[in-house]
């Protein structure tokens, strides 16, 4: 069966979804474009440190080292090839009417396409905590991305902090390579870590590594804590202020702080090409709209960490499912698809029972002082945004407009869902009421001289 | 008068726990000639001897960046040129001239 000459697919990240989309289509006949903003493709996941580094694969990824070779020879496989069409280092910033442009390393480029499947992952998800824009305070996928791809930590006396399966996992993958990690503070209580237990047997053998993990972090593990402040000085972090399960005021003397609460799909681009979002109350943030295999509107496909945070091995199924969409859209034969979906049924299971078990500490951060910031980006404080809800109106994007939270140069992506917990508990309302920022194109800030000089 | 960041706050922040045998490379920070190894990222390369990328525009604190995956735009650096780059995300190259206080140039 011949392809049609004018269809063209691009997928826009390559992490484990996005390769694993770009697989399905290749086996298919298809050649897609691929864009990438890494310097080698593997996502955040499976992020592979620039040439000459020499840690082996299962030091680098631990148990899941032959997932992220299987993905790594796949994708370079099928460029050596020549049967996809990547470009590596390359940011999509913008899509409007059947086009994707992006920032390449020759500069701007626009990519007309006919199919889009976007696997553009996931970023750390952040609640304020005072003190937390001070240099030295980082996001956990920060403290993961700089030990994995650079081989260092981001201090000397490290102390982690927020709720999710990664606060357990950099902590041992730190410590394992030698950093010193101080305390590990889980806002999640135990009593719902173990209410949510029998939901997350879903997956077992991940139970099973977790909790290992966990019991080789010992004393230095705190489940159930509030985080009061993040002291600093002119250099960056020198204390953490919390109280135990029990309420008792404790301080962690550190020099870093990793901050993070699961994580948070990135989904502007989605956004930007007619996907729709529904929030969701199991993971306390908006999630796109799409059917089973991940089609989110005519010729838009979503993938990976960007349609429901499923991690690595989810990301891959995704991928896989995105791709089968698009190749029956476009009228060819796909692969069989239900036991990847029976799979996505028990990934979701568990996923849900880790949002319950690591809840997103929405009671903290509706209580921050007025002097918190919550925009890390330009300083914008609790109190600004609690003041502006009150004149403007309860609505995400009127705040923004007046306050500017969510206008800084991260977009928002920090911000917005501690922003909109402000507004919704000054307003007395839903957090899903507070509505969602809008997206804006480029969804990354480009050079003005770099965008307008495409020849 | 600008501060030296590095006099300031005396050392680095990030320590280096494995990939030690690369090839070195030196570059320019304020005009002060630094060492690097190659693969590093430019973040990776400063705070190694720096605490620091540069200062908050909108606040006291000094700035080290946060996401280290291109997300949070928290990393940017001056180049002596008045250009600014993306630290977590740009490779460190043989002579790059970077600077934590605004250049001169810049009007």
């Amino acid at each position: 069966m011949t392809v049609p000459k004018a269809s063209t697919v691009v997928i826009v990240g390559a992490g484990p979804a996005g390769i694993r989309a770009a697989g399905v289509l290749v086996a298919a006949g298809i050649r897609p474009v691929v864009l990438d903003e890494g310097q080698r493709v593997g996502g955040r996941i499976y992020r592979r440190p620039p040439q000459g580094f020499m840690r082996p694969p299962e030091l680098l990824y631990g148990p899941d080292a032959g997932k992220a070779c299987a993905l790594h020879v796949l994708f370079d496989t099928m460029v050596a090839e020549g049967r996809v069409d990547y470009h590596p280092l390359s940011s999509a910033v913008a899509v409007a009417d059947g086009a994707l442009y992006a920032m390449t390393p020759g500069g701007r480029r626009t990519f007309a396409y006919d199919r889009l499947i976007l696997a553009t992952g996931a970023t750390d998800r952040l609640a304020p905590v005072p003190g937390w824009q001070s240099a030295g305070v980082y996001s956990l996928g920060a403290a993961q991305i700089a030990l994995k791809a650079q081989g260092v930590a981001l201090g000397r006396k490290i102390v982690l902090a927020g709720s999710g399966p990664l606060l357990t996992l950099v902590a041992s993958q730190l410590r394992k390579a030698g950093a010193k990690v101080a305390a590990v503070l889980d806002t999640a209580p135990l009593s719902a870590q173990v209410l949510a237990l029998p939901g997350m047997l879903a997956r077992p053998g991940l139970v099973l590594r977790g909790l290992r993990m966990r019991l080789r972090l010992g004393r230095c593990y705190h489940a159930g804590v509030m985080l009061d402040g993040i002291d600093c000085n002119e250099r960056g972090p020198v204390s953490i202020r919390w109280r135990d399960m029990r309420g008792r005021s404790r301080v962690t003397a550190c020099d870093m702080v990793g901050l993070g609460w699961h994580l948070r799909g990135e989904m502007q681009l989605a956004g930007l090409a007619g996907c729709a979002f529904d929030y969701d109350e199991g993971w306390a943030q908006w999630l796109p709209r799409t059917d089973r295999l991940g089609r989110a509107a005519e010729g838009l496909y979503l993938a990976g960490d960007g349609v429901r945070i499923l991690g690595a091995d989810g990301a891959e199924l995704t991928g896989r499912l995105a791709a089968t969409a698009c190749l029956s859209d476009m009228g060819l034969p796909a692969p069989d698809v239900t036991p990847d979906l029976c799979r996505l049924a028990r990934y979701e299971r568990f996923a849900r029972a880790l949002a319950r078990a690591f809840p997103w500490p929405d009671a903290m951060l509706r209580t921050v002082p007025d002097e918190t910031i919550v925009c890390r980006c330009e300083g914008i404080t609790a109190g600004e945004v609690r003041e502006t809800a009150a004149c403007s109106g309860a609505e995400a994007n009127r705040v923004k407009s007046l306050a500017r939270i969510g206008m800084g140069r991260c977009q928002g992506r920090y911000c917005q869902l501690a922003g909109a917990e402000l507004i919704a508990a000054r307003a007395g309302i839903a957090v899903c009421a507070a509505g969602r920022l809008r997206e804006q194109a480029p969804v990354r800030p480009v050079l003005i001289g770099a965008w307008i000089g495409e020849g | 008068m600008k501060p030296d960041m590095r006099q300031d706050f005396g050392g680095g922040r990030i320590v280096r726990l494995a990939e030690f045998e690369r090839p070195r490379v030196r570059f320019f920070l304020n005009g002060v000639v630094c060492e690097a190894l190659a693969g590093d990222t430019v973040l990776t390369a400063i705070l190694v001897s720096a605490p620091a990328l540069r200062r908050s525009e909108f606040g006291p604190e000094a700035r080290a960046g946060f996401c280290l995956m291109g997300a949070c735009q928290d990393c940017w650096i001056w180049q002596e040129d008045g250009m600014r780059l993306r630290a977590c995300s740009t490779p460190i190259a043989e002579g790059m001239r970077l600077a934590t206080e605004v250049p001169e140039c810049w009007p």
